[in-house]
């Protein structure tokens, strides 16, 4: 009888730290201790870019000044963007600096409370100079008046086109968007197997390069009162523009999927006479490793439209802190390392456009681009205006609801009812989120 | 001294038969007790997820799950389900690619496994070639299509060529992009319904099939009135586990044709529209209500499979 006690006793124990056991487990373990004020290891999240690749390669330099540790986590934009939405909602005090889209989740972020307040840090050192950087960028980057997060990357949207092909057509290079459509159509017809033009056509990310033409037709997204502009007769204009380009003078079997990839790889391959795409990802057509037109590839700024040349001048990328990161201080070590001037030039000589005015200012900061493209730059920044998407909080699905007309257009479908579908859609959006 | 003497040998039996109350009834229930950390376990992991999500669908949660959100019943579900624009084509999809996938899968799977059923010379080299597919992650298998069915430099394309047949809009075209995702889905689990029905098929007795040759019944015959019903419950088990898999497909959707299902949602099946309404809209309540109908309509769906085996079985 005894033993039976003692065998159920022992049975009844280990149930007890079994159950105990799976309990503890499913409460995962979290925390991570390592996010404690003052740790050594700072835990960085990157999107893939070359502007990654640029920073990866120079953390030794400063792992070996500060005595810290840099931990990379590296994802494509995509997951970048799930990974945010899963680990921030939950809570994570496991990313200390993050790389995030200021015009994609900026407001997003800040308002929920995931970037923590810079405001004082920028200011702090006067030798990093927090004046240096561009207006629009920094404008991107401040919610509420508080500094949430540093540039990085900035872009606009330039023309990328194929020299020989219009001296074969006997053409100048397009000013405006009329004489593009001209010279699109012209070298279509001259060579049945290029494309005249081509761009994004997939209904989100062609919205951004959009954008351009829409600003060149004198159009916007929202108008000065807070409302959906996308069904005025400048934007109808622009998407029918748009949609034309590449359904008429675009490549055959066009899908309208496309993001810069798959329009990048028409243009490299030699499938197209133009292209319009942002500046920063110039390298992809003039590196004769990835691109069979390297050669003979030229950049001209945004043609200009009724309204003129218009192109978006936007900072793509910058970084944040996480706040609930444990090591804020030695996060903006990072930061600040990141976007002092000697790394934004060093980085801006390796093609990834800066924010910064003094390493614009620098002849060096611009020796390494094309002559053309350095041009184009210049006089994008001019014109340039600062958002090349709603400014809105839901920035995803605004996306999709503006960038529906410009694939009805692609695909020859009725832009108009599209454009004002679109705009009943878009004020209910707006009226929504001011709610 | 005696009534101090008296109290030991009361109390002692009193404490010996607690704990042997005790321990009989641990004895009884053992069987409970070790299976409780593991019912604890998944109770926990299945009923807390659910539990939070049947939550979120009544509240109008966006933005981030740890802000304030209000209460707001069933707005959520009248919303949804009165939304023609993107919920109900997403269910019809849904069914279509799960239904076509299926039909297929079971038509060749059967075909392929009466194939492979006796022994032939290079069995072994065949049966590894129909393997492969089932082997390759879907996001992988997603990438590998979407190289071949690309409209300019694709395989497929260059392929029709040949024959002289004019280039397909394949995984780019608003309407031929569900059949595409179809066929890819029908190459890499095709395999999965073979193995299934290969092993019903070997288990079987041969003496039913030979009587019925004795009886003069023709191969036709004897595959319709004998196979087919011997082996209905190995089918019902594929059915079931095959139609689970395809209704909540979602990598290879998203592989090939990314978020929201294409420009057009023309692949967009409930679980992509509810990761579409989670991760670009972060419209989580509404998200999660059309995963409580999804789980709903699947749990029903199961329900009737699971009916049907049973009625089989008898």
């Amino acid at each position: 009888m005894e033993r039976r006690n003692s065998r159920a006793l022992a049975m009844t124990v280990l149930t007890s730290v079994l159950a105990a056991a799976s309990l503890s487990a499913c409460s995962g373990g979290g925390g991570g201790g390592e996010g404690d004020a003052g740790s050594d290891t700072v835990r960085v999240t990157l999107a893939n870019h070359v502007w990654t690749d640029a920073i990866v390669e120079a953390i030794p330099e400063f792992e070996e000044e500060t005595g810290l540790t840099v931990e990379v986590t590296q994802l494509g934009e995509d997951q970048l963007s799930a990974q945010y939405n899963v680990q921030l909602n939950a809570g994570t005090d496991e990313i200390d600096v993050m790389m995030y889209r200021p015009l994609q989740e900026g407001k997003l972020f800040a308002q929920n409370g995931y970037l923590a307040d810079l405001t004082e840090r920028v200011s702090s050192n006067a030798d990093w100079e927090w004046d240096d950087f561009q207006e629009g960028p920094v404008d991107s980057t401040t919610f509420e008046e508080q500094v949430v997060g540093v540039p990085t990357i900035t872009e606009r949207e330039v023309l990328y086109y194929r020299k020989d092909l219009l001296e074969k057509a006997g053409l100048e290079v397009p000013t405006t968007l009329e004489e593009l459509e001209a010279a699109a159509k012209q070298i279509k017809e001259q060579n049945p197997d290029i494309a005249g033009f081509v761009a994004r056509t997939g209904k989100s990310p062609a919205v951004t390069q959009f954008s351009s033409f829409l600003y060149g037709f004198g159009g916007e997204f929202i108008d000065d009162e807070g409302n959906s502009a996308v069904d005025s007769p400048e934007a109808k204009e622009a998407y029918a523009y748009y949609g034309r380009m590449i359904n008429e003078y675009g490549p055959a079997n066009v899908s309208t999927d496309m993001s810069w990839p798959e329009a990048m790889a028409i243009f490299t391959q030699g499938g197209s006479a133009f292209y319009t795409e942002a500046d920063s990802l110039y390298q992809n057509a003039t590196d004769p490793a990835n691109s069979q037109v390297a050669e003979t590839v030229g950049f001209a700024p945004m043609p200009a439209g009724p309204a003129g040349s218009k192109p978006y001048n936007v900072p793509s990328w910058g970084l944040g802190i996480n706040e609930a990161s444990g090591n804020q201080d030695n996060a903006w070590k990072f930061i600040e390392w990141a976007t002092s001037k000697d790394m934004v030039m060093q980085i801006q000589q390796e093609g990834v456009p800066g924010p910064r005015n003094s390493v614009w200012q620098d002849p060096a900061g611009t020796e390494t681009y094309p002559e053309d493209l350095a041009a184009a730059i210049e006089v994008s920044a001019e014109n340039g205006v600062g958002a090349d998407r709603p400014l809105v909080i839901n920035v995803g699905e605004a996306r999709e609801i503006v960038g529906d007309p410009i694939v009805v257009g692609i695909t020859d479908g009725d832009v108009d009812a599209a454009a004002d579908a679109a705009d009943e859609a878009f004020q209910q959006f707006l009226d929504d989120e001011r709610e | 001294m005696m009534a101090v003497a008296a109290l030991p040998p009361k109390r002692l039996p009193q404490k010996q038969t607690a704990w042997k109350s005790y321990s009989d009834w641990a004895n009884e229930h053992r069987k409970w007790l070790f299976a409780a950390p593991a019912m604890i376990f998944v109770a926990v992991l299945i009923a807390f997820p659910l539990g939070w999500t049947l939550y979120l669908s009544l509240t109008d949660a966006s933005g981030s799950v740890r802000a304030e959100s209000e209460f707001i019943g069933f707005e959520n579900y009248a919303d949804v389900l009165t939304d023609t624009e993107r919920f109900w084509p997403a269910v019809a999809r849904t069914f279509v690619f799960t239904a076509v996938a299926l039909t297929v899968q079971l038509v060749l799977g059967m075909a392929i496994a009466l194939l492979l059923w006796r022994p032939f010379k290079g069995e072994k080299w065949v049966r590894v070639a129909i393997l492969l597919p089932l082997v390759a992650t879907p996001v992988a298998v997603g990438m590998m299509w979407r190289l071949i069915f690309d409209p300019n430099i694709g395989f497929a394309n260059q392929l029709l060529g040949f024959v002289g047949i004019g280039p397909q809009p394949w995984l780019s075209g608003q309407y031929s992009a569900l059949p595409t995702v179809i066929f890819i889905d029908i190459w890499q689990w095709t395999p999965m319904v073979v193995i299934i029905l290969l092993a019903g098929l070997t288990s079987l007795s041969d003496e039913p099939d030979e009587a019925a040759r004795i009886d003069g019944a023709s191969a036709w015959q004897r595959f319709r009135f004998v196979t087919v019903p011997l082996l209905m419950p190995t089918i019902i088990v594929a059915i079931l586990l095959r139609s689970i898999d395809a209704l909540k497909t979602f990598d290879l959707l998203y592989a090939t044709k990314g978020r929201g299902g294409g420009s057009f949602h023309e692949v967009e099946t409930l679980n992509v529209y509810a990761y579409g309404l989670s991760f670009d809209y972060n419209d989580y309540g509404v998200s999660s209500t059309v995963l409580i109908i999804f789980f709903i309509i699947i749990v029903a769906v199961m329900f009737l499979l699971t009916r049907r085996r049973k009625e089989v079985q008898k």
